[in-house]
């Protein structure tokens, strides 16, 4: 009896690698998926997307690196990818300008590079596939014509304070964001807008917003241009016991499961949502489809419209409650 | 201890007596000058409320900066803090709410996992005869690294009420972390002035080679001062992620910079010896005002790091020059 289950097994194991070396034969790539940071949990999700669609593909192994959020750290670990001989790279640049070097090596190499969320700089030597990306300017707007709505919905007109919790100085989506942001708020003169930068950080959020809770009497609105402030925030304006929170008009950014949680309890009162595994899935899909069948994107830029998510439409957020 | 300059016969210029008055109280001046500056600027600056805003948000860094002012008090220095608030409050959010939810365990292993990296800070800086700079630039990187794999890139979220008091509740009008925090900088100063132990940090860091001489263990000094650190900064990563009802990832990063220079504004001398809790107190403080008077103000937070750039350098640069005068 023994025996025989070894034997099983053998065959088992035996059958398995051939249908595995098989798969191998048919074409098996290495695709090498560079982005950011781990610390925002944003990424986290767009990994488990990728890995989940390669799985679903299949034959497909997926190298993917974080790079501490470090510049110089993002080009050498391509330039690894590069020497690995992955077969195309799924690419989160840090930033517009400096990751390009990176990307001129990857064309040297002939490997075929697809952007996902963030983009290089638009008149960049260097030859990239296709770019899938959120609108983050149109993310800001429609961000801002919700709190617009609500205010009308408060004062029958469109007048009040309202905090813009901004992302860390510099960064693309900071900047895009506020600036979506500001286009739609600057039509309303007697709406007043204070702005200062908490980094993209849930500590600053809460610092900066105990800060304005004392500087500034009447509070009508606040905008975090990502969910990790919006959430420091409304810790503060709990904690404040001046401001009821649900009195306050507080909008997010990035539909996480935490911020989703927080509008089912009606605490926040919306979230913008970019559907980073749309996003991420698109791009795979794109450079997998280039790959195998040569074909090229219709389009060299895919932008993924942004959605509004209050608890109306939950259900048409991406991740789900945890 | 250096003699006080004023017992020597000769005359002592104005000059002297300006840094020699610093020396003694240069600091709270200083502090209590930016506070009515801010007072006149923004009145709400001295509502009571805001005050115990500021000391609250204070406490996060300050409570470290206790148990840095002892490192640095021993001539060392630790990178590695930060890391270890965001690792030691991933771990306490984690035994709330994935490993059991006990109160007791997520305070208790944290503390201990904190104390255990500032002794093998101090093990591996003294018995390998590394520069603790080094040492806790490697540790800095190791547990930022443990921190992301704990958490597997997500923050974790949603702690008990009874936790949550760590960092948000209150005794009657003051809140918690600003106990927690008054607390550790008076028996820090207890300990710094009326103990023994005490007394062989500043000898130590005064004259290493005569405290080894003199048969003080100086090894066995420096690493209770990694460890007393360590488990400050696990105090610290209980008080943030109490605050923020969360295990943060990004937690603590950067706080290495706010923490030395809360300890050297304080009028801690990097080269050891010099220097107290009282000071350290003062300089987070000053540190913590600065910040929030320009948020009131509405001021961007550029300006804020060049401010506290120029306080820094302004600060050492002090502690420079009463030295040329004292040895002079």
């Amino acid at each position: 009896m023994k025996k025989l289950g070894v034997v099983g097994t053998l065959v088992i194991l035996v059958a398995s690698l051939c249908l595995g070396s098989l798969a191998l034969a048919q074409e098996q790539l290495t695709i090498g998926l560079s982005f950011p940071s781990l610390s925002f949990a944003w990424f986290a999700f767009l990994e488990e997307a990728v890995k989940e669609k390669a799985t679903q593909i299949g034959g497909i192994e997926v190298i993917s690196l974080e790079a501490e959020d470090n510049v110089a750290k993002q080009i050498s670990i391509i330039e690894d990818m590069i020497i690995r001989g992955v077969d195309g790279v799924l690419l989160v640049p840090i930033e517009v300008e400096a990751v390009v070097p990176a990307v001129e090596a990857l064309n040297k190499a002939n490997i075929p590079v697809v952007t996902v969320d963030r983009r290089i700089k638009e008149d960049a030597p260097v030859e990239v596939l296709c770019h899938v990306g959120a609108d983050n300017v149109e993310g800001g707007r429609r961000a801002a014509k919700f709190i617009v709505d609500e205010l009308i919905e408060k004062y029958g007109e469109p007048k009040g304070t309202v905090i813009e919790l901004t992302g860390t100085p510099g960064a693309g989506p900071a900047i895009d964001r506020s600036a979506g942001f500001n286009e739609i708020m600057e039509q309303y003169p007697d709406i007043t807008i204070k702005a200062q930068t908490a980094n993209f950080r849930r500590d600053d959020g809460m610092k900066v917003m105990e800060d304005f809770i004392m500087s500034t009497p009447q509070i009508d609105a606040v905008f975090g241009a990502n969910d990790e402030m919006i959430l420091g925030a409304i810790q503060a304006i709990e904690a404040s016991g001046k401001l009821d929170v649900k009195e306050v008009i507080t909008v997010g950014f990035d539909a996480l499961p935490e911020a989703l949680q927080l509008i089912e309890e009606e605490t926040l009162d919306a979230t913008i949502e970019q559907f980073p595994g749309r996003q991420a899935s698109t791009a795979f899909e794109i450079l997998v489809k280039y790959l195998r069948e040569k074909a090229e994107p219709e389009n060299k830029v895919i932008l993924i419209e942004p959605a509004v998510i209050t608890k109306d439409n939950l259900h048409e957020a991406e991740k789900s409650i945890q | 201890m250096p003699e006080p300059l004023e017992t020597k016969k000769e005359k002592v210029s104005l000059v002297e007596r300006f840094f020699i008055l610093w020396d003694r109280i240069g600091i709270l001046l200083a502090f209590i000058v930016v506070c009515i500056l801010f007072g006149i600027l923004t009145p709400v600056f001295f509502n009571p409320l805001n005050i115990l805003n500021v000391i609250r948000q204070v406490s996060i860094i300050g409570v470290i900066a206790v148990g840095m002012t002892f490192v640095i008090l021993l001539g060392g220095i630790d990178l590695s803090v930060g890391s270890v608030v965001a690792f030691t409050g991933i771990i306490a959010a984690g035994f709330q709410v994935k490993w059991g939810g006990s109160l007791f365990l997520s305070i208790v292993i944290p503390l201990l996992i904190g104390g255990g990296i500032g002794f093998l800070n101090g093990f591996i800086s003294t018995k390998g005869g590394l520069h603790p700079f080094i040492v806790t630039l490697g540790t800095m990187s190791i547990f930022r690294g443990a921190t992301l794999l704990v958490a597997k890139g997500r923050p974790i979220s949603g702690m008990s009420r009874s936790f949550r008091f760590i960092g948000a509740g209150m005794i009657g009008p003051i809140p918690f972390p600003v106990i927690l925090f008054l607390g550790s900088v008076i028996i820090a100063a207890i300990i710094l002035r009326r103990t023994v132990f005490g007394r062989y940090i500043y000898a130590i860091g005064g004259n290493e080679e005569a405290a080894l001489l003199s048969g003080i263990r100086v090894d066995r000094y420096k690493i209770s001062a990694f460890t007393i650190l360590g488990f400050l900064s696990a105090l610290s990563g209980l008080i943030l992620t109490s605050r923020l009802n969360s295990g943060e990832l990004v937690a603590g990063e950067g706080y290495e910079l706010d923490v030395i220079a809360s300890v050297v504004i304080g009028g801690t001398s990097m080269m050891g010896g010099e220097g107290g809790v009282y000071g350290t107190l003062i300089g987070a403080l000053l540190i913590g005002v600065i910040s929030n008077g320009l948020n009131l103000l509405g001021v961007q937070p550029y300006w804020q790091m060049i401010v506290r750039g120029s306080i820094i350098i302004l600060a050492v640069l002090m502690d420079k020059m009463k030295r040329r005068f004292r040895t002079a």
